[in-house]
């Protein structure tokens, strides 16, 4: 059986609004294989979450998806209808969102809606589904799971009620898990034993993993292969020790510069900063997407799209007319390779 | 010594809550005996988790709660003397989302002018330009005076947010999470033009964040607050590079650096957090605490003075703690 769990060729969305089409996702590829971690980082608006919504088919309606490859275990989405999807969806592919707090139907218990999520997709019996939501709740450390099962979502803390979600993902016994801000509503403390717990449960289970965040610190201490996305693009890609240790795309390090390192980043001194605003991406665009805010943009970078291309031999892309021995450099004299 | 502008002696804060119907209301110790001074030019930073009074505290400061018990003292005068005008021109916040806290039907001039009317300021032709250059001093271009806040970014917001706070020349500015809802190349703007202002205008912070990172970058003093007390506060060096209480430890473990080469680190803060109205007995963080001894379910640990501050915790009594179990 093959490694492979999703593939994504030059995946693109485009949402037609008022003043024209919407380029959000403008041709990206990625792969996610078994028990690897998969990160996809970048600020609001850059299409992370889009990317992940339409890999799930559960874009907006007006929204239009094109890609030449969507596979997901060897398995073709593009052609697939709403019905195969919702097959799929929470079947083989499993989802964790931001908020548990609204992914859970406050009117049901949580017995309840675990049980559902498994008996929609399995002929298995009420006891079949029940003893699985309880192993699963004991997988995912929630004490005196039996009891749980009768409780509302409101019954539960933010912490439990995430945990509450990854047990429901993985009651199908999914290949792959798509999450999205999974840890950004909860506590610090909370946040790092929830991530704790879905690198076991990913390991165990040998799944796919996709991690959408904002947050370098957890991309950094999770991830297997960093995606690193900037208006609509991909604009470096590697194994998490190739973005951190030596970041290549201008943007990348000027996002590893603004933010306070604890034990780094002198106390009180002024932070890096990227100056002005992400592009706008309704209408046509050929030029670097970062070329209006990069302190290395020369006249070449806004004559033309740029294309991703090699830092070294193993993997490393990026998406930048600098040669990476510059970027190199650059990199050590901001203070961030 | 460096002049004291807000001093808060035991202070309290309890809610009623309804424990459900028919049930009565039981008390919610929200903030429970919490004493500290801000200095003036300090920059003193509220950390905790969520629920642990941080919000509370800082809205007591700012006159819109009433304390239970204990007194807040603003330059010498308890708050609740100070008439409200007065107060807010002396005190005035900034809050986390400034999505919500502009009025979307105002025009950006008008928000950040709103202030100088509300005070009854004598020269009204004056508004506009001193509007204007708080605007370039918060690094926003005075032509948007007359534009409306959907058509700013959420960084620019957070600037009218922080112009609107100093166009009256407060003292003391409460910064409630004034960068978590903000993009990281855009926090890090926020984080200097805050740190900026400060030097340029006196100002004194009370900053209120969940990141112990933004915190360990621009607090010069930071309080650890647990279940509505505070636990350990220090200088933001000795804090960070020498936590004492437990909690505090816990804290600093779950700080996530972008490090490739460590992992997600075990805090070990095994039990959710404790429902506050029904707290734990002796010391609150007794049932998550990973050097937990025999009487700290019993006993409240005391305030121990140490060099650079204070910590609440029994492994720092004197003859208790450590000491007296290894004899």
């Amino acid at each position: 059986m093959s490694k492979r769990v999703l593939e994504v060729e030059n995946l693109t969305v485009d949402i037609p609004v008022g003043a024209g089409m919407l380029h959000a996702v403008q041709g990206i590829s990625f792969h996610v294989d078994r028990g690897e971690t998969l990160c996809i980082v970048g600020e609001s608006g850059c299409g992370k979450s889009l990317t992940s919504l339409a890999v799930m088919d559960l874009l907006p309606k007006k929204a239009i998806r094109t890609a030449d490859t969507l596979e997901l275990a060897g398995e073709n989405l593009l052609g697939a209808g709403e019905s195969r999807m919702s097959d799929i969806r929470g079947n083989t592919m499993g989802m964790i969102f931001q908020e548990p707090m609204t992914s859970l139907n406050p009117a049901y218990t949580i017995g309840n809606q675990l049980e559902e999520a498994l008996k929609r997709h399995r002929r298995v019996s009420t006891r079949e589904a029940r003893d699985r939501a309880i192993y699963l709740l004991e997988k995912v450390g929630i004490t005196a799971a039996e009891s749980r099962l009768t409780q509302y979502p409101h019954q539960l803390s933010g912490g439990l009620r995430q945990r509450v979600m990854i047990a429901m993902t993985l009651m199908c016994g999914p290949n792959l898990i798509i999450a999205d801000e999974p840890t950004t509503a909860l506590d610090v403390t909370i946040q790092a034993q929830i991530l704790l717990l879905l690198a076991d449960l990913q390991r165990e289970f040998d799944m796919g993993l996709i991690l959408i965040t904002h947050d370098l610190g957890v991309v950094a201490r999770i991830a297997d292969r960093v995606a690193v996305m900037y208006a609509g693009q991909i604009v470096e890609q590697g194994t998490a020790e190739q973005v951190f240790n030596s970041p290549t795309h201008p943007y990348t390090q000027g996002l590893l510069d603004c933010i306070p390192i604890p034990g780094k980043t002198d106390r009180g001194k002024p932070l890096g900063s990227i100056p002005g605003i992400v592009p706008s991406l309704v209408g046509e665009f050929r030029s670097c997407h970062f070329a209006e805010r990069c302190m290395y943009a020369m006249d070449d970078c806004t004559k033309a799209d740029i294309d991703m291309r090699d830092a070294d031999s193993s993997g490393h892309r990026y998406r930048c007319l600098l040669d990476p021995a510059t970027c190199k450099t650059n990199a050590i004299r901001e203070g961030v390779a | 010594m460096s002049e004291i502008v807000i001093s808060a002696k035991d202070v309290t804060k309890t809610f009623m809550i309804s424990a459900g119907a028919f049930r009565g209301k039981k008390p919610l110790h929200a903030v429970n005996g919490v004493s500290l001074d801000v200095e003036r030019g300090e920059v003193l930073a509220l950390v905790g988790e969520s629920g642990c009074g941080k919000t509370t505290f800082a809205k007591m400061l700012l006159g819109l709660l009433p304390t239970t018990e204990g007194t807040i003292e603003f330059g010498g005068t308890p708050v609740a003397n100070i008439e409200r005008l007065k107060l807010a021109s002396l005190v005035q916040p900034i809050f986390q989302d400034p999505y919500s806290s502009l009025n979307p039907r105002k025009s950006i001039g008008s928000i950040i002018t709103l202030p100088l009317k509300v005070q009854g300021d004598p020269n009204p032709s004056t508004w506009r330009r001193r509007a204007e250059e708080m605007m370039e001093l918060v690094g926003l271009p005075p032509r948007l005076y007359e534009n409306f806040p959907n058509q700013l970014s959420g960084g620019q917001r957070q600037r009218v947010a922080i112009a609107r706070a100093l166009i009256n020349r407060p003292e003391v500015v409460i910064c409630d999470e004034p960068t978590s809802a903000l993009d990281v190349s855009v926090q890090s703007q926020i984080l200097n033009l805050l740190q900026d202002l400060r030097r340029e205008l006196n100002l004194t912070y009370v900053v209120i964040s969940h990141n112990l990172a933004v915190v360990e970058h621009i607090a010069t003093r930071v309080a650890v607050m647990y279940l509505g007390r505070v636990v350990e506060l220090k200088q933001t060096a000795s804090l960070f590079d020498a936590p004492e209480h437990p909690y505090t430890r816990a804290l600093l473990q779950s700080v996530l650096t972008p490090d490739p080469s460590m992992g997600v680190p075990d805090t070990q803060l095994g039990a959710a957090y404790p429902n506050p109205v029904e707290p734990p007995s002796g010391c609150t963080f007794h049932p998550r605490c990973a050097s937990v001894m025999d009487h700290c379910a019993h006993a409240r640990p005391a305030t121990i003075v140490r060099s650079a501050g204070m910590v609440e915790c029994h492994l720092y009594d004197e003859n208790e703690g450590r000491g007296r179990i290894a004899s």
